[in-house]
């Protein structure tokens, strides 16, 4: 077992039988001289290491809004097949900030979630809501197949197959100027209702919306949209 | 040895010393009394260099320190599966090591220079995909040493009391090796690091609450942009490598202090009868 400790000093300078303490004292001038010393070594070592903490942990809560990105004409997208488009999701490294999205016009017989004004043209994304692999869209058999794990999604990104937690997520897509841009990215629960986009891997139905919370880093578009 | 001349007053003959008679020379030292003195250049240079040493060791007293870790005492059964640890040290050393040099023509640019760089390395370097293939294999034999040394530890029961901080700073050290290997693994930057780490940033995601902050930590914001690369080149050459290096050393420290364990078929001698007599 570990020795007895030893017994600290009472606090009070009237237990301790200093000469001149009165009831209540505390703070000798050896105190308070180690307290300075020690409180101005924290504030030197703060005005070093919180700025530096700051800058390694500032991107969690800096928003970083992908602004409109223009890809092409209403006529390029039918409503029963998918058209790849690829668009910038980082700028400034080339081929490795690209993402592929699904684009196709909105079929109202098909098309479960409420007509916005962002969603005339549905844009899905190819980063399977699994682990992030490029699910590759089968026309034939009308569902997206990610080659990773075996996640199988429908017409309308709904995960039908594989261990995905919930559907594809999708853009934003407006109409400017005569052709169809491509927004911000949102999630979808299997409901399809809009959330602010989640990493691949974090369910939303139920419970999921609260275990994983959105991030400061990045919002869906405000209003219910 | 010659003599000088007899000096002629107010002359001085400025020519070399003729050579004694061989009774006039001066006896050879007597036997026994030459062992220790250097005589070939090859025993002065050693004299010199354990000068040096000694120079060193009146002023820090490191001699001791190494007596101390170096002749320690071993338990009666150490065998071969005690090499493990030291196996893994030399494995990090490896690795720093062809780190280093790797570093030395690494670009840690995501837009192209970092696979430029690799790929140069790996053709035009003199010896360039030789240091680079040790390090790359180099991780996988320190992650199966670091698993095999964990086992041994577990299974011989060296974890238990006064080990109990040594096993905690193994793990630790266990984890930091793994992440070494995750933030290494995209420095080459090429289709299998892209991708590799975009599906392990997302693992790390699926932790509940905390998960998708510590993904936008790991990638530097909520997409893989072009601070993620820098972000994993810092945290794979300087800060886990620090701690790595920091923990080694608390490590070996406690297994010096506290030393080995005996494997656990070794029983302790029981005292003889006749002795527990005499002490009542």
């Amino acid at each position: 077992m570990a020795p007895a400790r030893r017994q600290t000093k009472s606090k009070y300078t009237l237990d301790r039988g200093m000469p001149g303490a009165f009831e209540g004292e505390t703070v000798t001038r050896r105190r308070f001289m180690t307290g300075t010393v020690h409180g101005a070594g924290m504030l030197m070592t703060a005005g070093f290491t919180l700025p530096a903490l700051a800058f390694a942990f500032g991107p969690i809560f800096q928003n970083v809004t992908l602004g409109w990105q223009t890809v092409g004409y209403p006529d390029d997208f039918p409503d029963n097949n998918y058209v790849p488009v690829v668009i910038t999701t980082a700028p400034g490294i080339g081929e490795a900030g690209k993402s592929t999205v699904y684009l196709r016009t909105r079929d109202p017989a098909v098309d479960t979630q409420p007509l916005t004004q962002y969603n005339r043209w549905v844009a899905v994304t190819s980063r399977c809501s699994h682990l992030g692999c490029s699910v590759l869209w089968v026309e034939a058999a009308e569902r997206f197949i990610c080659p990773c794990h075996g996640s199988v999604f429908d017409l309308e990104g709904v995960r039908v197959a594989g261990p995905a937690p919930r559907p594809l997520d999708r853009f934003y897509t407006r109409l400017f100027e005569g052709q169809v841009q491509v927004g911000p990215r949102y999630s979808v629960n299997t409901e399809l209702r809009a959330f602010s986009p989640r990493d691949p891997g974090e369910p939303l139905d139920g419970i999921g919306q609260y275990a994983y919370p959105s991030r400061p880093s990045v919002r869906k578009l405000p209003g219910n949209v | 040895m010659a003599s000088k001349p007899t000096q002629k007053r107010g002359f001085k003959l400025p020519l070399p010393a003729p050579p004694l008679p061989p009774q006039l020379e001066p006896l050879p030292p007597p036997p026994g009394t030459q062992r220790g003195r250097p005589h070939t250049p090859l025993e002065h240079a050693a004299e010199a260099g354990k000068s040096v040493v000694d120079w060193v060791d009146e002023r820090t007293s490191l001699s001791g320190a190494a007596r101390w870790m170096m002749f320690r005492k071993v338990p009666k059964g150490t065998n071969w599966f005690y090499t493990l640890g030291s196996a893994t040290m030399i494995a990090f050393l490896s690795q720093a090591v062809t780190g280093v040099f790797l570093a030395m023509y690494y670009r840690p640019d995501a837009s192209g220079g970092a696979y430029e760089s690799i790929r140069y390395i790996s053709t035009s370097v003199f010896l360039g995909n030789f240091v680079r293939g040790m390090h790359r294999w180099g991780a996988t034999v320190m992650v199966v040493l670091v698993f095999l040394h964990m086992a041994r530890t577990f299974v011989w029961g060296a974890y238990k009391y006064p080990r109990e901080l040594n096993w905690v700073i193994g793990v630790v050290l266990l984890i930091l090796t793994m992440v070494m290997g995750f933030t290494g693994y995209l420095l080459p930057f090429d289709e299998r690091s892209y991708w590799a780490t975009i599906v392990g940033v997302n693992i790390n995601g699926t932790g509940p609450i905390v998960g998708p902050y510590l993904s936008d930590f790991l990638r530097g914001g909520p997409e893989f942009n072009a601070t993620t690369l820098s972000r994993f080149y810092a945290i794979h050459m300087l800060i886990v490598p620090g701690l790595l290096a920091a923990l080694i050393g608390a490590h070996l420290y406690l297994v010096a202090k506290l030393g080995t364990t005996a494997p656990p078929w070794i029983k302790a001698k029981s005292t003889e009868p006749e002795l527990l007599e005499e002490t009542a």
